[in-house]
């Protein structure tokens, strides 16, 4: 077989279904491969960020490792936004990169970028293939890192000879780096750290259930919910972590952080145990470090030891994986008698109400203006909050995490680490890709979807019916807002001037265009979306407030307990 | 702020030195010097890194380090009974007087003159980093031409290997 052979029959045995990628140069041999068969399917965007995005939406949305093939130099850095971005998130992700011939490798050839040495700091593992022999087994330790431990994207760097030259083609079975053992320590904790986390828990008076990512990533919802039941405390979930958690159930207490809710917020800063699983006291999180929490004593549970006291340091630490870690607290807890005290949690419950009364997401909709706030309170009425949303970066993200509700993990599909504009778009093609029948949503602003608005045209080719939620109020938002709060409205280059006519756009690559100006036609335009035009992308131009603003918010340097209410 | 000798084993593959490297100045951590070098067995090279911070930060390199795929092992000299060296080549003025003191200093620290010209002695010395430092701080009336240290390497005594 030839290396480009060897390639394509790696990733069929890895079990890819979906490719996501752009021919150039250094990759014409594998592309030819791919040409000669049937059972994996490439995808071709139109810009290579978008490959990583498409391939990362997919992976969150499915949980499998998201794939990407892209050729050398420009290829490669096109790719890295998108590295980058599932990096920060634990995305499984495996990135095949061309590479100059090896005789021509620091020479700087044509389309030659030191892919390695670019994409150290935003991957989990790469890997330059130097040897035809190694090509199969070093695509396997890319899949395995990828995808176990702590996930994260994994580059393979492969020369252009490579693909040319023949081998014998055997998969490897099982794969065993010695450098690289992600379940030891045992995946499911330390017993005795178990036993203490118990022990605290249990003496908990105002307990806080905060959970992350890792339990999306960790298929670790059930557990949790269980374990959430059992104790009967407050849950809140970061930004990363909706939908593993109910929304709609009376335990959650919505988001926290800089733009969470009151309640979640307050029984954070008040709370005497705080119980941290599957998330990493990230700035946006924790707020002023501190003020964070004064009088909790704190247990995190995470795969990574790397993420624990890093920016919190915590009393209890438990390394190994949410799911199986949940699995045994709940079983000591049943198997026990003792549960939290009743008079203090009811009472705690009180106080959180109190906060709930608050109403700190109410917003006025009757100004006569579209809210954008109300755009996506019926995009849930309208999808029966069943749909996946993906978004891009900046107040439509707040705001769809903030009022669409997920009661589902892996539902709620962004960008919050690394925070990458011109997500939204192909994230939402992966999603849909691995789930054709359903809703998807992209909620985005106007200066976001035009970091990645060609991906509209890869749409027309896949017939990939994403709707697109246009939260259009001329205005880069989320900067403007901060502008209006910390620069005394001085709106330096937040203003996007030139629009397109969105419309006419998505019609011109033959798609549905709605403009919605007024509120009372907010939802017929989500009705048609998702009824008469459920099989077309529709493009929905939803002309906002202008000026509104995400409330809550924590400013910079702020404790929790030190929110701007509206 | 206490410094840590870290002894790594680490994949003898290209890219791994560029990764501890990155790895230090992407999160901005000290790095006082690092050594490397294969060992007896050519597929893994063993690494000295000497660092410094506060516990805390230690601890996150040390977890960092451990997260890279290529880190095979991992352990803190500093945290148990080793032994420390480095090697250090300094070109010295040696006219006048300052001929005998060298001599005379050189002597002292248990070190060698390898190379000598009318007007400079090279001296080589392997000791602890702290010898070196107060080796240099004796010649203080005298010129110093050049200074070359490989960086502290380290193992840790006993029967213990690879461990504490």
């Amino acid at each position: 077989m030839t290396g480009a052979e060897i390639v394509v029959q790696s990733l069929i045995e890895e079990g890819v279904e979906h490719l996501f990628g752009y021919p150039g140069g250094a990759v014409l041999h594998i592309y030819d491969a791919l040409y000669k068969q049937d059972q994996l399917q490439h995808v071709l965007v139109r810009h290579e960020q978008a490959a990583t995005h498409a391939a990362d939406g997919y992976a969150r949305s499915t949980g499998k490792p998201g794939v990407v093939l892209v050729t050398s130099g420009p290829g490669a850095t096109n790719a890295v936004t998108g590295i980058a971005t599932a990096y920060m998130d634990s995305i499984p992700m495996v990135v095949l990169t061309g590479q100059v011939p090896r005789p021509l490798i620091g020479n700087d050839a044509f389309q030659e970028v030191d892919s390695v040495g670019i994409t150290r700091p935003v991957v989990k593992h790469n890997f330059l293939v130097e040897d035809i022999k190694d090509l199969a087994v070093t695509i396997k330790k890319a899949f395995f890192v990828a995808t176990t431990g702590r996930p994260g994207p994994v580059v393979v760097d492969i020369p252009k000879d490579i693909t040319a030259h023949k081998a014998e083609f055997s998969y490897p079975r099982d794969i065993n780096i010695r450098s690289y053992s992600p379940t030891i320590p045992s995946i499911k904790g330390h017993s005795a750290q178990l036993k203490k986390a118990y022990e605290l828990i249990l003496e908990a008076r105002k307990p806080m259930i905060y959970t992350g990512g890792g339990v999306v990533l960790s298929n670790a919802s059930e557990q949790l919910i269980k374990f959430a039941k059992l104790l009967g405390a407050p849950v809140t979930n970061t930004l990363m972590g909706l939908g593993a958690y109910p929304a709609n159930d009376k335990q959650f207490v919505g988001m926290l952080g800089m733009h969470g809710t009151y309640e979640a917020n307050m029984g954070m800063h008040n709370s005497d145990v705080l119980i941290a699983i599957g998330a990493r006291f990230d700035d946006r999180v924790t707020g002023n470090l501190e003020k964070f929490c004064p009088d909790a004593r704190i247990v995190h549970v995470d795969i990574d030891p790397a993420t624990i006291s890093k920016n919190v340091k915590v009393d209890v630490p438990i390394v190994g994986d949410v799911g199986e870690v949940m699995d045994e607290l709940n079983k000591l807890i049943e198997a026990s008698d003792q549960r939290l005290e009743s008079a203090a949690l009811a009472s705690w419950w009180e106080q959180i109400e109190e906060w709930r009364a608050q109403d700190c997401l109410k917003y006025n909709a009757k100004t006569g203006t579209i809210k954008p706030q109300f755009v996506i309170e019926k995009l849930h009425e309208v999808t029966e909050g069943n749909a996946f949303v993906t978004s891009d970066v900046g107040q439509h993200q707040m705001f769809a995490a903030q009022y669409y509700g997920f009661n589902k993990p892996r539902r709620w599909i962004n960008s919050g680490g690394l925070g990458t504009m011109g997500f939204g778009l192909p994230a939402a093609m992966g999603v849909q890709l691995a789930f054709p029948g359903e809703q998807v949503a992209c909620v985005t602003g106007e200066g976001s979807i035009q970091m990645c608005i060609q991906e509209l045209s890869t749409c027309s080719q896949y017939n990939l019916p994403v709707k697109i939620i246009n939260l259009n109020n001329g205005y880069l938002g989320m900067v403007r807002q901060w502008q209006e709060f910390f620069y005394e409205r001085r709106y330096a280059s937040s203003y996007m001037e030139s629009l397109p006519d969105f419309v006419a756009l998505a019609e011109s690559y033959g798609h549905v265009g709605i403009r919605v100006d007024k509120p009372e036609d907010v939802v017929p335009a989500l009705q048609d979306a998702y009824g008469k035009y459920k099989d077309r992308v529709v493009f929905i131009d939803f002309m906002i407030d202008r000026e509104e603003n995400v409330y809550p918010m924590i400013p910079a340097g702020a404790g929790l307990n030190e929110m701007i209410l509206i | 702020m206490k410094k840590h000798i870290i002894s790594l084993l680490l994949e003898n593959e290209s890219g791994a030195l560029s990764r501890v490297a990155g790895l230090f100045s992407a999160r901005a951590y000290n790095i006082e010097s690092l050594s490397v070098a294969p060992t007896d067995d050519e597929t893994l090279s063993r690494m000295t890194i000497v660092t410094s911070g506060t516990d805390e930060i230690v601890e996150q390199i040390q977890k960092q380090l451990n997260k890279l795929v290529d880190v095979v092992k991992l352990i803190d000299l500093t945290e148990c009974s080793h032994i420390e060296r480095e090697m250090m080549l300094a070109k010295v003025e040696a006219t006048g007087a300052a001929r005998d003191e060298v001599k005379r200093l050189v002597d002292i620290f248990n070190g060698e003159i390898v190379d000598v010209t009318d007007t400079t002695y090279t001296v080589e010395l392997t000791d602890t980093c702290e010898k070196l430092d107060n080796f240099l701080a004796s010649l203080s009336s005298i010129k110093i031409h050049e200074v070359v240290r490989s960086g502290a390497i380290g193992i840790s005594s006993g029967e213990n290997i690879l461990a504490c």
